[in-house]
């Protein structure tokens, strides 16, 4: 193998991974308050569109991950006044969701299928973004780079903040982070807003980054593996790294195995790979654990009232 | 000021007036929102729920959409009921039209009166089958039921495009990726001469009242209850977990692998890439807005069946794309949830003390 050859392949799969790293960031952030978001995959669809839509009416593909962003996060609310201040069952929540989002995206997204955008950019100099070897380092696009800080940022807001401390005592004990007097509801709609956040992005860089081309349901399923990813990293954010970098060797494999064109394996076979991939990675873990619930926040999913 | 007070038992009057105020709700959002998107909200909202109702030559279509939401509903119902949550039935309705349609080629040169049952078998045994995986998941490993479930669609449905585009393509169908049309005795016999009404309607709604009778009036239906709502309470009551997870899964599997063998052998009349529609999706819609009744979820059939219809007609009236009826639908669920606070809770009028 050529190293241009080794080079394009990282390339592909630092690109596969963000999507996932992106929004199962946010969702670990959300579950470590103790919410369970099963609608990943419909706030990334509404980011998605919202993204495309603007960028494509303003030019700007910046505009469009800002208003990615706040599309993710205005689908994550409605989950937050649903599942937190109405305390409606959260798995039920988190499918209508997804279910909204798909309908969501394709409605808004009718009239912009087949349409382009400018993708997303390098943000180095064409000097460094376009060398040869250096690409690999240089040569991403604002989300590649913003992700990996927000794996760092989040990492050191659980564990070394005060803020972040209470995030996941909301997450671990509802009741007793509320008799301190902690606003238990509050800090989980904040959490819930991130995650929307980043959902938003990570769908955005679907239709931004990866593909700057319309198509519905563009993130087929990855905010599903996403959700499956926190369940992997055992909620912690560099197991989460490791994890959407692997899925992104996954996906790389399905797209180089495509490319070369390996005939005695069908491309449907392919696709199935993430998918079953996922099955797998969930199953080993169960199989790696003797004790307890993984390591999952000890109120993940339940509904909190203060009365 | 307004103060949510926590009822001592749920309503039962809440619990059968709130789908009614969804259904009011999400059709008072829906011409919002329609309306801000720039379509004809009131006629949009109209078209989508009461044209089918009033003209009769829709009822049919009804039926027809509404018989696979209301066979998968009832089984997932069963399973929400016990806190076990397959999300995947999508998956279980394809690998069962998949399996009938296994069998229907195999017996594509014979003639015969048991080549339909043996179908509607397989597509019963190939829906358990796919459900069977997570099942094994959970109850062994404790792993997830709704991650698993749910990839497992995906991989269902390229299973299904690897089929009909590859071993099991149509030899004399010019090279489209279908399956070869279903003879006479692998079709579903119509109900009514004539007409869309085929024998898998008048079978959802049987198996609609057995799941009743099912629930509500044997030891087997209370104890899947009993799961759901007070696990300890089960275990020394002597009800097992793990049994439950296999039972309400193995249904719902059966369930949706039946409706997918309906749809192929009935509307369909073959496999194409276009079969997976959604009906495994929407149909834990119509799961909520029937509140887990089996009674209720063929209400809650009809009418997200007539959603489906009526979204066909919205389209030729005032243009709204096929789309907006997904996001009809979701809005109906997140207001059903909404509204189930009310079931819960009630409001009162407190006067403000110092």
């Amino acid at each position: 193998m050529t190293t241009a050859m080794l080079v394009s392949i990282l390339m592909t799969l630092i690109a596969a991974s963000t999507p996932l790293l992106l929004a199962s960031l946010g969702e670990l952030v959300a579950e470590k308050a103790g919410v369970l978001n099963l609608g990943v995959e419909g706030m990334m669809l509404c980011g998605a569109v919202a993204g495309f839509a603007v960028a494509f009416s303003t030019g700007s593909t910046g505009f469009g991950l800002v208003a990615a962003a706040f599309a993710g996060v205005a689908a994550a609310m409605i989950f937050a006044v649903l599942a937190l201040s109405l305390m409606a069952n959260q798995v039920a929540t988190g499918l209508a969701l997804t279910i909204f989002g798909i309908g969501t995206s394709s409605l808004i997204g009718a009239g912009f299928v087949g349409r382009t955008v400018t993708r997303l950019q390098p943000v180095f100099p064409a000097a460094l973004s376009e060398h040869p070897l250096l690409r690999v380092i240089f040569g991403h696009d604002i989300l590649v780079y913003l992700s990996l800080a927000l794996v760092a940022a989040v990492s050191f807001f659980l564990r070394r903040t005060r803020p972040g401390l209470i995030l996941r005592a909301v997450g671990e004990n509802d009741a007793s982070a509320h008799a301190i007097g902690y606003p238990v509801i509050a800090i989980r709609y904040a959490a819930v807003a991130f995650g929307g956040a980043l959902a938003g992005l990570g769908g955005a860089y679907f239709s931004l980054a990866l593909t700057p081309m319309w198509a519905d349901r563009l993130t087929a399923g990855r905010g599903w593996i996403a959700l499956a990813l926190v369940v992997f990293s055992a909620w912690k954010p560099g197991r989460l790294l490791l994890g959407a970098y692997l899925f992104g060797a996954v996906m790389t494999l399905e797209l180089q195995a495509k490319a070369a064109g390996v005939s005695w394996l069908a491309p449907e076979v392919l696709a199935m790979a993430p998918y079953l991939a996922t099955i797998a990675v969930l199953t080993m873990m169960s199989l790696g654990r003797r004790t307890g619930r993984l390591d999952a926040p000890a109120c993940l999913g339940k509904p909190f009232s203060a009365t | 000021m307004l103060e949510w007070r926590r009822r001592r038992e749920p309503s039962t009057l809440m619990l059968a007036l709130s789908p009614l105020i969804a259904i009011g709700l999400t059709m008072l959002l829906g011409m919002i929102v329609f309306t801000a998107m720039g379509y004809d909200g009131f006629h949009a909202v109209g078209s989508i729920f009461l044209t089918p109702f009033l003209e009769p030559q829709r009822w049919a279509d009804i039926g027809v959409k509404g018989a696979p939401l209301i066979l998968i509903a009832l089984g997932l119902a069963v399973g929400f009921r016990a806190n076990v949550w397959n999300i995947g039935a999508e998956g279980q309705y394809v690998m069962g039209a998949i399996a009938g349609t296994g069998v229907a080629l195999l017996t594509y040169d014979m003639t015969g009166w048991w080549i339909l049952p043996a179908m509607v078998l397989a597509g019963i045994l190939g829906g358990m089958a796919w459900a069977a995986i997570p099942a094994f998941l959970r109850v062994k490993l404790q792993v997830s039921e709704i991650l698993t479930s749910l990839m497992l669609t995906y991989v269902a449905v390229q299973l299904l495009y690897f089929l009909v585009r590859g071993p099991w393509k149509d030899p004399g169908g010019f090279n489209f990726p279908q399956t070869r049309m279903f003879t006479a005795d692998q079709t579903l016999p119509m109900v009514l001469e004539g007409s869309l009404v085929h024998l898998g309607i008048p079978v959802a709604l049987l198996l609609a009242i057995i799941a009743w009778l099912l629930m509500e009036k044997t030891t087997a239906g209370y104890a899947i209850k009993v799961v759901g709502l007070a696990p300890a309470a089960a275990r020394h009551g002597g009800f097992s977990a793990a049994r439950t997870t296999w039972a309400t899964m193995l249904i719902s599997g059966a369930l949706a692998g039946l409706a997918g063998l309906f749809e192929a052998a009935g509307p369909f009349g073959q496999l194409t890439p276009q079969f997976p529609v959604g009906y495994g999706f929407t149909a834990i819609i119509v799961a909520f807005l029937g509140r887990l009744n089996p009674l209720g979820i063929v209400f809650g059939g009809i009418v997200l069946a007539a959603t489906y219809v009526g979204g066909e007609i919205a389209q030729s009236t005032v243009r709204l794309p096929q789309a907006a009826t997904g996001m009809f639908q979701a809005m109906l669920l997140f207001m059903l949830l909404a509204t189930d606070v009310l079931v819960r809770w009630r409001i009162v009028w407190k006067r403000r003390t110092a």
